[in-house]
């Protein structure tokens, strides 16, 4: 640590995020490391170190022989101040190297609204921004994460994309680059090599061109690259590496606690959800696996709480088995286990009621819409019975906290369906005034609203974003139907949803309104104290672009989208027949009461899809 | 109750007081050392730490008391087991069976280092050492009340000065740290105000040892 950041750090707020030292982080002798890789989380530490995916990819590269992972993360405002007043450049908390001095600058990116701190870490590395002023084979920037999806609002920045589940892809490309670092490759090479990797998708390697109306007209692969590239997963999860020796943050983070997926995938197929079909097809891991790598990881780590997490972890058929098994374990050694995405079925009521003896948490639920025939036009199969009696056991279980969330703006809502939100809220109420064991505590209906946003590779891809007016007009319509004081009614400011809705269905166009943000001081937006709504209208009026072409605007099926080239495995006719259905008000059932085709099952050679 | 003496020093000194109770729960459950829990609607793991220290302030001298659940582990074994699954800066040197009572602690041995950006004139070290000889030294403190002043000359048992080099100059002083207390880095805060061209351009503070009223070691 440099005298000089010993002088910064008594002066910026929460220190211990960027010293590192913690439990189980990993030190290599750098004269052995022949490949150093700065793993980067385009947020806080908080937030990156809370993200299973970046554990899993630190432990899987730090296996590997000749290599150092180490992380970096986005500074707080007050440390960027400092860094920029001092030139302190960004460092790997391992080592405190420099990231400019790394070979590969890794990016995980998970959420679109970070786009921003991308750019802004790499300036604060001293790293230039875009991929052709990189010239060398040093400061290769590459990129993975659910937003790689659609990667083109980041073509100019990003050298390549791995697609889809790391494990198995990362050390691929690891190895590659230590080769390719050895014979003193161009990066040239490297690039064209390493696009013969299955998942990886270099962007300069692909020509947009655009129509007059400001659509794309084509996209053309060059130097042999493949017209589409597909995503990697890892067929058996079982024998997937999984970190047991998980980082324990000497700092308090978001999710402070062992964290253990117990599927990948999701049978449900809720149309607006971008997880529930780029992450198929549904793998599943053993609960006996589950069990020794739960045992593992909280010996390892002396965390007193553990998550079992999944889309959906009621759909995981060995739930019964796992929780028989863990539920003693961690009563015995004073460990709070916690499951949320439970569905309101009979067994996640009974396995709530012994999670309950342990800890207790409130309910949550997300109807997502107000009526059944809208339920059905999402494919979201939660009736208002299943809620009922839910809610019906937990009041008269002594419960008194519900949360509802819901999203404005899905396709085909009426106002009839916004006002449903209000109805559901009151059965909820009645039910309450009915069952509550403890009425003199009173009861707290939370009920959030969120702006519709369409996402790629879903039913609703090419789906209009209504207007941000329109989205008020509905959460004060809602609002003044809201008669109870139980109610707490908040709803997301449209801002930061429209631009989402923006960065999820972009083009490369984007790439000059990101910098032009960046360059007017966006940063950190998903933060309230950061986020700036005007920078970016400031932005985009700059470059000449109309978010509106974006959202409001709607795609057409015939049109080429951005994201074409990649391939998740859903095919895009199962997507189109998944929207007519929707405006049919038909529900597709879930995966396992037949299977829909919607094609994910062709990217396994060993096992078969477990839905 | 069982204590044991700790310290706290390189980039562990950038973890807080609540965070350090954490890691210390962590590291004895890694330790296989159970602690027995709070009663309450929410149970937490039995330790607690004397004088909460600041962020950045160096220790060779915390306490920390606790206490196990089930079979009895020696001392000696508890220090190896825990320094094993402890993070780097932060040791234990000492584990006893049982601590005197918090009450009785009354004075601490600190250091104060005074580092400059330029080379330090003659008699700089003769400057403090007379500074805080004087009759009174009126500070502001900031409590949850807001500001008041405090005389600090009362609550420093002795002190003395010494040149570390060019840039440093090192305050070792016995001060009290309950009853009332005097938190060291207000003695960098009367010489910003009493003595402004020796006013620090960094400095750190480092806690040596904790002494009773009749100046015995406290443990």
């Amino acid at each position: 640590m440099t005298e000089l950041l010993q002088r910064v750090l008594p002066t910026v707020q929460k220190p211990a995020r960027y010293t590192g030292g913690e439990y189980n982080e990993i030190k290599k002798d750098p004269d052995g490391a022949r490949v150093r890789v700065a793993f980067c989380f385009p947020d806080t530490y908080e937030i990156g170190m809370s993200n299973v995916g970046m554990r899993i990819l630190y432990g899987v590269m730090n296996e590997m022989e000749g290599v150092w992972c180490e992380r970096v993360f986005a500074p707080w405002g007050d440390m960027e101040e400092a860094m920029r007043k001092h030139n302190i450049p960004l460092w790997a908390l391992e080592s405190q190297t420099p990231v400019k001095d790394f070979d590969m600058i890794a990016f995980t990116i998970g959420y679109e609204m970070c786009y921003t701190n991308i750019l802004n870490m790499l300036n604060l590395a001293g790293v230039p921004l875009h991929s052709k002023e990189r010239t060398s084979l040093k400061n290769i920037v590459f990129a993975g994460g659910v937003c790689a999806f659609n990667p083109e609002p980041l073509a100019d920045f990003v050298d390549f994309f791995a697609l889809g589940e790391g494990e198995e892809i990362t050390p691929e490309i690891l190895s590659l680059y230590d080769r390719a670092k050895a014979e003193n490759w161009t990066k040239d090479k490297f690039l064209a090599e390493v696009s013969k990797i299955p998942g990886i998708y270099v962007p300069s390697f692909y020509e947009h061109t655009y129509n007059n109306d400001g659509t794309i007209a084509q996209i053309v692969p060059k130097y042999g690259a493949p017209k589409t590239v597909q995503k990697r997963i890892v067929e058996n999860l079982d024998t997937a590496y999984f970190p047991t020796k998980m980082i324990v943050s000497s700092t308090e983070i978001v999710h402070d606690r062992a964290n253990l997926e117990v599927f990948r995938g999701c049978i449900r197929g809720c149309r607006f959800c971008q997880a529930g079909f780029s992450c198929r097809p549904v793998r599943k891991k053993r609960a006996d696996v589950l069990y020794r790598q739960a045992v593992e990881t909280l010996e390892n780590s002396g965390h007193n709480e553990i998550t079992l997490s999944s889309l959906s972890t009621s759909d995981y058929r060995q739930l019964k088995e796992l929780t028989d098994e863990l539920i003693p374990y961690c009563r015995g050694n004073k460990i709070n286990l916690s499951v949320p995405s439970l569905r309101a079925d009979n067994f996640s009521r009974e396995l709530m009621e012994k999670l309950q003896t342990l800890r207790k948490s409130g309910l949550t639920f997300a109807p997502e819409a107000g009526t059944q025939r809208l339920r059905d036009v999402i494919n979201k199969n939660l009736t208002e019975d299943e809620i009922l009696a839910t809610c019906q056991n937990a009041f008269s279980g002594g419960w008194s906290n519900v949360k509802l969330y819901f999203m404005l703006g899905l396709p085909t809502e009426t106002d009839e369906d916004v006002l449903g939100i209000a109805e559901l809220v009151y059965k909820v109420i009645q039910t309450w005034k009915e069952h509550a064991s403890n009425k003199k505590r009173g009861l707290r209906v939370h009920v959030a609203t969120a702006y519709f946003v369409p996402k790629p590779h879903t039913p609703f891809q090419w789906e209009k974003q209504i207007t941000p007016e329109e989205y008020i007009r509905r959460c004060r319509l809602l609002k003044s139907h809201f008669y109870s004081k139980s109610i707490e009614y908040n709803y997301h400011e449209p801002d930061l949803s429209r631009l989402e809705a923006v960065m999820a269905r972009g083009d490369r166009r984007l790439g000059p309104v990101i910098e032009e943000a960046v360059r007017r001081g966006a940063m950190l937006d998903g933060w309230d104290e950061y986020f700036n709504y005007s920078t970016w209208l400031d932005a985009f009026a700059a470059c000449s672009i109309d978010p509106d072409f974006y959202t409001v605007r709607g795609y057409g099926e015939d049109e080429v989208l951005p994201w074409d080239t990649i391939d998740v495995g859903i095919t895009k006719r199962f997507l189109q027949c998944e929207r007519d259905k929707a405006y049919d008000g038909l529900i597709t059932p879930d995966c396992r009461h037949g299977c829909s085709g919607c094609g994910a099952n062709s990217l396994l050679k060993e096992v078969a899809c477990d839905a | 109750m069982p204590r044991l003496l700790f310290e706290k020093t390189g980039n562990a000194v950038w973890i807080s007081h609540l965070d350090l109770m954490r890691v210390f729960q962590r590291a004895f459950k890694r330790a296989g050392l159970p602690l027995t829990h709070t009663q309450g609607f929410n149970p937490r793991p039995s330790v607690s730490i004397a004088l909460p220290l600041s962020v950045g302030t160096q220790s060779h001298c915390e306490l920390l008391d606790f206490d196990l659940d089930g079979e009895s582990v020696s001392c000696d074994e508890i220090c190896n087991r825990l320094n094993s699954a402890l993070i780097d800066g932060v040791r234990v040197l000492q584990v006893y069976e049982a601590g005197r009572k918090l009450r009785d602690l009354a004075l601490m041995q600190c250091t104060v280092t005074l580092g400059y950006d330029n080379p330090l004139t003659d008699g700089a070290g003769e400057l403090l050492q007379k500074l805080f000889a004087s009759q009174q030294l009126i500070v502001p403190k900031k409590t949850k009340n807001g500001v008041q002043d405090q005389d600090i000359i009362p609550m420093i048992r002795n002190l003395s000065v010494r040149q570390l080099s060019e840039k440093e100059l090192e305050i070792s002083a016995l001060i009290c740290c309950q009853n009332p207390t005097l938190n060291p880095m207000q003695m960098v805060v009367a010489i910003e105000m009493y003595l402004p061209q020796l006013k620090p351009d960094h400095s750190r503070c480092c806690r040596m040892d904790l002494f009773d009223n009749n100046e015995e070691i406290f443990r």
